[in-house]
């Protein structure tokens, strides 16, 4: 494997960070970390790009190891952090030049590697990053973290404060970047940035929930669940928490999702709230973590 | 540092990220014009400033007399104080007026004359003491005046070497030099680390193979030639500008002001190791470096004045020694020899900052 | 509805900068107890007109009303009558609930005995009791934003706007806010809600997409969903501003 996380534990003060964490990610695989804010994300990207050392367990990149191989796995990695981390008062191209003799090579030598997402760049290359928008500030960010060619990359919430569009492509980035074999560890709280990944961990509060494919994960967490849409879902809320044939009910953007007790139909469900729309749907990714954090608790 | 791991072995290549770093550094300082007014403007505004405008001197004193009997003598007094240009003869006034007169700021000292005043006859000296300093500083003057027949002002048997027309410009320029020195390197150097902290380039600057103790040299180099353009520009406006002797050697200026400059760049990297953000960087470098600079070193009030305690506490602020050699230097003009404690104190102190602080720089983020 | 019902009432408005129309002529209204979402790419404009709305800027046309109050001459009696949370800045982490809820009670002049009177109620409602005197900051995240929002609706305004309420939290913790929010619609708080996230979008009643300083689409999720033919709001977003022009 080429990103190798094995029971990394890491507190601070009075808080548990990351409470046993492994997962693996291979050649060409894009893993996703999905979670919340305060989850422990930012925490295992430090670890694992060596800039904080975990309190137990091993984790190695390309198969040096993080705390007594540190150099090595800072050569070999691509970075971007959470933050915006360009200079905002250097140009597009001069940030893409610093980054790239930082590790001393130049844009010209490894041009193939960011070529694609470069030619979307380039008709900005004199602006300054801090007046790039939010997409273009990100793919310069990408842009800077692949030009040494990296053999593993660490991307620490891309997509956060990216519009739709922007974040869509973002992600048609990485599918390219992955069949260069190169592992990538992305993260994100976005629930359905899920399906873009190959493979998932759903981590709270330090705490892995599950790892798979977003597949595997939905089908091994399956149980019937009804989406019911009312004329005032908020009064439809409060009725069927009400109800006790519901075992569990929370809105879903326009719809309401329903646990029953075992034995209860649709059928039933629509009697009960005379007219309402019930339909049997399948669980996603934001169900499965909702089901999922409420085991924990 | 938990696990103590050599720095890699630079290779060759990486000479090329140094000065590549070093380049976006000047290009940060360039287009950052708050860095380049604090940096050029304002050595130049506070040179002119305690040059012309505040000095300790005290000018165009505006004397009253109470004389019951305008004597010869009186007369041949007043004669020669309005010919000094420290005093401006406002006019005889009544005894009863005193008060008023001082009050409203029409004079402020007044002499009264006894009623049979001969040549250094007895006077007595009526101040107005709302500014003390100025007060203090005319009493002084008048006095010599009253006492002497001469007409220097100063009384015979006291003779002020090295300043003679005793010019607070000498005793600023060095004070300004101790104070741009830290403001410059300390304060913006400091800024310029932790705003790399707050913005998270920090960390990928670290993730990247370049030594950390790299890092922090590149960032220095632009403050350091910033403070040695500061440095000619200030010697320049004293020389020619205050017309400060500069008598001493400008070898020794030199020398031992390159050795402050690193030390200021120490105390900004010792700072921005301890604090996250930069407005706590910016308050701990006005209250822990500029605030004693001021107090502290002997460039406002004279060491010698203070109590015991802060006499001791300013042993330790570097600019008091800084401020001390200057003045022996350029004032007093002399050598090498002379300065030979401060330097020595200055070198320890910078060699102790740096390896403290260059410890203090961690390779991680913990 | 009637006009007493459209509490937000929105015609032509447009805001240029130099030769820049940041926004361009925009028509909508909001009724009363609506969730309306308001949408856009980065740069589209909201901002620029979420701020005209609070009457923080000036229009350079058009007219727009909030609250029964007129954007551009009356920008201060609408301020007294509106709500503002945004994820980023909502509350003093260092003040204690008890004194957050004091100070933003007394910016819009409630009385000590109606601070103490809503102080109780707040607690009650959202199930804090020794919580009140401790610091906001050592909250959990969840707690901090229902509490935001209670504080921004403080002064029971008629409309309350929110910018990226929910971004960066746990599904649960989502969901009890916007919960909060439905129960503020249902007692007859207009919900303004500015985001590009657009699984925010799928909770409002209606929502409006921005383009290059225009609204391009306007409606129910449902509704726009059957209209672009797209499987969630996320695909409306793309089908609208893929052809964004702007892109600053």
């Amino acid at each position: 494997m080429e990103i190798d996380v094995k029971h990394i534990s890491k507190r601070f003060g009075a808080i548990k960070a990351l409470d046993d964490v492994s997962l693996d990610v291979a050649a060409g695989e894009v893993f996703g970390l999905l979670g919340p804010d305060g989850a422990g994300k930012t925490t295992l990207f430090r670890i694992l790009t060596t800039l904080i050392l975990p309190d137990a367990g091993s984790a190695s990149v390309c198969g040096a190891d993080v705390v007594s191989q540190w150099s090595r796995v800072r050569a070999m990695s691509g970075y971007m952090p959470g933050r915006f981390s360009l200079y905002p008062d250097l140009s597009v191209e001069e940030n893409l030049n610093f980054f790239a003799s930082l590790f001393g090579t130049t844009v010209k030598d490894n041009f193939d590697v960011i070529a694609p997402i470069y030619n979307q760049l380039a008709p900005f290359r004199k602006r300054r990053a801090g007046k790039l928008s939010g997409g273009m500030k990100q793919k310069l960010a990408l842009c800077c973290a692949l030009i040494h060619k990296p053999a593993a990359l660490f991307l620490d919430e891309p997509t956060t404060g990216v519009d739709a569009v922007s974040r869509g492509e973002f992600w048609d980035i990485l599918s390219e970047i992955k069949s260069s074999g190169m592992p990538v560890l992305v993260s994100t709280p976005y629930m359905d940035e899920a399906s873009r990944c190959d493979r998932v961990a759903l981590i709270d509060k330090g705490h892995i929930l599950t790892t798979g494919t977003p597949a595997d994960i939905v089908s091994r967490n399956s149980m019937p669940l009804f989406a019911v849409k009312g004329n005032d879902n908020y009064s439809t809320l409060l009725r069927l928490r009400a109800m006790p044939e519901v075992a569990e009910a929370y809105l879903f953007g326009q719809d309401i999702h329903v646990y029953t007790q075992p034995g209860v139909n649709a059928d039933n469900l629509r009697k009960s709230l005379d007219g309402a729309e019930v339909t049997e749907v399948s669980p996603g990714i934001e169900d499965v973590f909702i089901k999922l954090m409420g085991n924990g608790q | 540092m938990k696990y103590s791991v050599p720095w890699p072995e630079m290779p060759p290549e990486m000479n090329k990220s140094f000065i590549a770093f070093v380049k976006k550094e000047v290009l940060h300082i360039l287009r950052d014009p708050r860095t380049m007014i604090v940096a050029l403007l304002v050595p130049v505004v506070q040179m002119i400033l305690f040059g012309f405008a505040i000095s300790t001197e005290v000018n165009d004193v505006e004397v009253a007399v109470v004389a019951p009997h305008i004597t010869p003598a009186v007369e041949a007094k007043i004669d020669q104080l309005s010919h000094n240009p420290y005093f401006t003869f406002k006019g005889y006034i009544d005894g009863r007026d005193i008060d008023r007169t001082l009050a409203s700021n029409e004079a402020l000292a007044v002499i009264v004359f006894d009623r049979d005043y001969t040549i250094n006859g007895k006077t007595q000296l009526v101040m107005d003491g709302s500014n003390p300093n100025t007060a203090q500083t005319a009493a002084g003057y008048l006095t010599q005046v009253l006492d002497d027949t001469s007409s220097s002002g100063l009384a015979p048997g006291v003779t002020i070497l090295y300043n003679p027309q005793l010019k607070s410009a000498y005793n600023f320029v060095p004070g300004i030099m101790g104070l741009i020195f830290i403001l410059i390197c300390a304060m913006l150097t400091s800024v310029s680390i932790v705003r790399e902290k707050e913005t998270g380039t920090m960390e990928v600057l670290l993730v990247s193979p370049i030594r950390p103790v790299m890092i922090v040299v590149a960032k220095m180099v632009p403050y350091f030639i910033l403070a040695c353009i500061d440095l000619a520009v200030i010697l320049l406006i004293a020389r020619f500008a205050l017309d400060v002797p500069l008598s001493g050697s400008l070898a020794a200026i030199f020398i031992l002001s390159f050795i402050y400059i690193v030390l200021s760049l120490a105390l900004g990297l010792l700072i921005s190791t301890l604090v996250d953000s930069q407005m706590v960087a910016l308050l701990m470098a006005g209250m822990v470096l500029i605030m004693p600079v001021m107090m502290l070193s002997g460039m406002l009030y004279p060491i010698e004045n203070m109590p015991a305690i802060l006499r001791g506490v300013s042993c330790i602020v570097p600019a008091r020694w800084y401020i001390e050699a200057t003045r022996k230097i350029m004032v007093e003009g002399l050598g090498f020899g002379y300065i030979f404690m401060e330097l020595a104190i200055l070198t320890g102190m910078t060699l102790f900052l740096i390896i403290v602080s260059v410890k203090r720089f961690k390779k991680r983020l913990e | 509805m009637d006009n007493n019902d459209k509490v937000i009432q929105v015609t032509n408005l447009t805001k240029r900068f130099g030769d820049f129309t940041a926004v361009d002529s925009i028509s909508f209204e909001v009724g009363r107890g609506e969730i309306f979402g308001f949408l856009g790419a980065n740069g589209a404009g909201k901002t620029t007109a979420m701020r005209m709305l609070c009457g923080l800027s000036i229009p350079t046309a058009g007219t727009a009303s909030v609250a029964g109050y007129d954007v551009g001459r009356q920008a201060e009696l609408v301020k007294r009558h509106i709500g503002y949370m945004s994820q980023k800045f909502s509350l003093y982490s260092e003040l204690t609930v008890k004194e957050n809820i004091a100070l933003f009670a007394g910016i819009y002049g409630l009385s000590r005995r109606e601070i103490k009177d809503r102080s109780q109620s707040l607690a009650k409602s959202l199930d804090l009791g020794e919580e009140m005197n401790m610091r906001v900051g050592i909250l959990p995240m969840g707690q901090q934003q229902k509490l935001a929002f209670s504080v921004a609706t403080i002064h029971n305004p008629e409309v309350v706007f929110l910018d990226e309420p929910t971004g960066g939290v746990d599904p649960v913790t989502r969901r009890r806010f916007w919960e909060l929010i439905y129960q503020a619609s249902a007692a007859g708080t207009t919900v303004f809600v500015t985001t590009h996230y657009m699984d925010e979008a799928e909770y409002c009643n209606r929502v409006s997409v921005m383009v290059d300083g225009q609204i391009k689409a306007l409606g129910s999720p449902a509704e726009l969903k059957q209209t672009f033919n797209a499987a969630s709001m996320d695909e409306v977003f793309r089908a609208l501003a893929r052809n964004a022009t702007r892109n600053e």
